[in-house]
């Protein structure tokens, strides 16, 4: 599976998707068995359509204003949407342009987002975020030591 | 060089249209136009929320931390912090000149964040106005639709942008927040292997980046529209090497006027203060540099491929310098004033920075081990870079005890904000003048403001999007119409 985690480290609470993704490649380091590709970056982009190429099972972590704390997970679909005219692609239209660059369906892919709630310039991660990334974690392990698509599918109503 | 329509005479008496996020460009912009009721203009601005609190957040750190600290500055052009940063720096500690592997390694660093950033521009930014016109179908207006419609081109467009960020993951160990420059070098030397493995995919980089030259360069010529969208005399400003060739990383400043005269030249960058001013503007976050000698009312100027194109005598690799005298003949010899050939001048920009990679990568010296260098230590440092969107400048003071005290940055989209507010009052003026409002001649605003590929945000982001949304108020503001453009791309025209 590959691991995408994103966001400015800088930025307060947006810093959440690449601090769950250090945590999780910590982790992933007492767990050589599992073959996971972690990708770090400020924001996602077509070149992550590339990097989807060869994996069975995507995830995305990143932070979220907008979810009920302390995260939700959720399965995300290909789609095309607004992102598709910036800098900064979402999910759903990284997944598109994969099927629509490779032909084929893209892996199976959810997010893992979690609530954040301050994220200006220099800002550390605010109380609540910390929380909120130690709540996201339990969550995170789980689906790191069970990567199958059945797997993660049952965790979707109890999580959400 | 004048600043017709930037204030209204009466502007209270005027309906106000606004443009609200522009699209397709990094960050959030805001373009507002006063209409009397024969839809005449009589007011352009383009309003930016500029990277506030940049100097804030870097000042009472430590010197040393700054080349990394800024790289989380934005998330566009964090290479082009980091180097300008670094450059600063190594003043700081007495080591403006690097060990030839040092600064090798950095330049490799330099061509691969243009690579990628340019190819990230035109064929994903740019090129659906280019390919399907200002005017087609917003639902096709997009990257979608030049994968349905060009799928070899979009693919080339990702696969160049992905040999960049592999030439900055392998100097900095990441695509992102990796560290390589340090004061007075680099911290690491590349391996052979990862050398090789760059080797390896360089041709086809090089070979995509001349057939998107010609796209560009057929785009340009094939009408005149291109040569008149847009377009007003600029001064233009940027490096230049000691032979005047197009230079990146390190150089001196030329400034030319309008018709191609030397304003200055050879400027060493570290004195940019003494011709270089920025002006306060009460109706934008964003400064407004000019050239002082020529003072704010005729010295304000462009950077970036334009600019870079227009200035230098040269191009050092031979495909990207047989392509700057196409250019140039295409201006009669004389300076390029048109907008959209910013689009032409960046695909040579990356076709020469492919080929200057695949050189550098057979240089013996990119191998090399002997990264730091160390001379006598200074409380001040300049750093400028050429960052594909323009000419940035980063400027720090510290105290004894090696902690920033004052720190300035002139970023390339602030060097811009006179002549994007140009190009929009001139396309305004073109083609909204008196004519029923549509979004597609909304369109043409931001394709003239896209041109710059101007980086306003610092790459924070959170889920949800910004619609577009265009409101035309009457004389006494009651609202007459209004169009919005959802998170999803929907257009619709709520009840009133």
């Amino acid at each position: 599976m590959i691991l995408f985690g994103y966001g400015n480290p800088s930025r307060g609470d947006d810093a959440l998707g690449p601090l769950l993704l250090d945590r999780a490649v910590a982790w992933l380091g007492e767990h050589p068995d599992l073959r996971v590709t972690p990708v770090a970056d400020f924001q996602l982009q077509i070149e992550h359509a590339e990097d989807l190429r060869g994996h069975d099972l995507a995830l995305f972590l990143d932070a979220d204003a907008a979810c009920p704390p302390p995260f939700a997970f959720r399965r995300v679909q290909p789609a095309q949407d607004r992102s598709y005219t910036t800098h900064e692609l979402s999910p759903g239209a990284v997944l598109h342009v994969y099927e629509r660059i490779t032909g084929e369906p893209a892996p199976p892919a959810f997010v893992l987002g979690i609530r954040g709630v301050a994220f200006e310039l220099g800002e550390p991660l605010s109380a609540a975020a910390e929380a909120h990334l130690a709540a996201a974690w339990g969550l995170l392990e789980v689906l790191l030591g069970a990567a199958d698509l059945k797997a993660w599918t049952a965790l979707l109503p109890r999580v959400e | 060089m004048s600043h017709n329509l930037e204030s209204a005479a009466n502007p209270e008496a005027l309906r106000r249209v606004v443009i609200e996020p522009v699209t397709r460009v990094e960050g959030h912009g805001k373009v507002t136009i006063l209409l009397d009721e024969q839809n005449r203009v009589h007011q352009v601005r383009l309003h930016i929320v500029e990277f506030r609190g940049f100097e804030k957040f870097i000042q009472g750190r430590p010197y040393w931390e700054v080349p990394v600290l800024v790289q989380r500055l934005c998330g566009i052009c964090p290479v082009s912090h980091h180097l300008a940063a670094a450059k600063a720096v190594d003043m700081l500690v007495g080591a403006r000149t690097l060990t030839p592997p040092a600064e090798k390694l950095r330049r490799l660093l330099h061509f691969g964040q243009m690579l990628q950033s340019h190819a990230l521009h035109f064929f994903h930014l740019a090129s659906p106005d280019l390919l399907f016109g200002f005017d087609s179908e917003v639902e096709r207006r997009n990257i979608i639709g030049v994968i349905a419609s060009h799928p070899e081109l979009a693919l080339q467009g990702v696969k160049l942008r992905k040999y960049g960020q592999e030439v900055i993951r392998h100097i900095t160990g990441k695509r992102v927040h990796g560290t390589a420059a340090l004061p007075g070098g680099m911290n690491k030397a590349l391996k052979a292997s990862e050398r090789d493995e760059l080797r390896g995919g360089i041709a086809q980089v090089v070979a995509w980046s001349q057939a998107a030259v010609k796209l560009s360069r057929d785009f340009f010529t094939s009408s005149e529209y291109s040569a008149e969208f847009g377009t007003f005399p600029s001064n233009h400003l940027g490096l230049v090497g000691a032979g005047g060739d197009l230079e990146l990383y390190d150089g001196g400043l030329r400034a030319l006027d309008p018709g191609g005269a030397t304003i200055f030249d050879h400027v060493d960058y570290t004195h940019y203060n003494r011709y270089i001013r920025e002006e306060v503007k009460s109706w934008s976050y964003m400064k407004f540099p000019f050239i002082i000698g020529k003072g704010a009312e005729e010295g304000w100027y462009r950077v970036g491929p334009l600019a870079r194109l227009n200035i230098c005598d040269r191009v050092s690799t031979p495909l990207a310098e047989a392509e700057r005298q196409a250019f140039r003949a295409a201006a009669g010899g004389g300076l390029q004033h048109a907008t959209l050939a910013y689009h032409w001048a960046r695909m040579i920009e990356m076709l020469h920075a492919a080929e200057a990679i695949e050189q550098l990568l057979e240089d013996p010296d990119l191998l090399g081990t002997d990264l730091v260098t160390r001379g006598a230590r200074a409380l001040e440092g300049v750093g400028v870079v050429e960052a594909p969107r323009g000419t940035l400048f980063h400027h720090y003071k510290i105290n004894e005890n090696d902690v920033v005290e004052k720190a300035n940055l002139i970023v390339s989209t602030t060097n811009n904000n006179q002549a994007m507010n140009e190009a929009v009052r001139q396309v305004a003026s073109r083609y909204l003048d008196g004519r029923k409002l549509t979004e597609g001649l909304l369109n043409h605003i931001e394709v003239a403001i896209r041109a710059y590929d101007p980086c306003l945000s610092c790459a924070t982001h959170a889920l949800g999007r910004m619609p577009l949304e265009v409101s035309l108020l009457a004389v006494d503001g009651e609202p007459l119409d209004r169009l919005v453009r959802s998170a999803e791309g929907q257009l619709s025209r709520p009840t009133l």
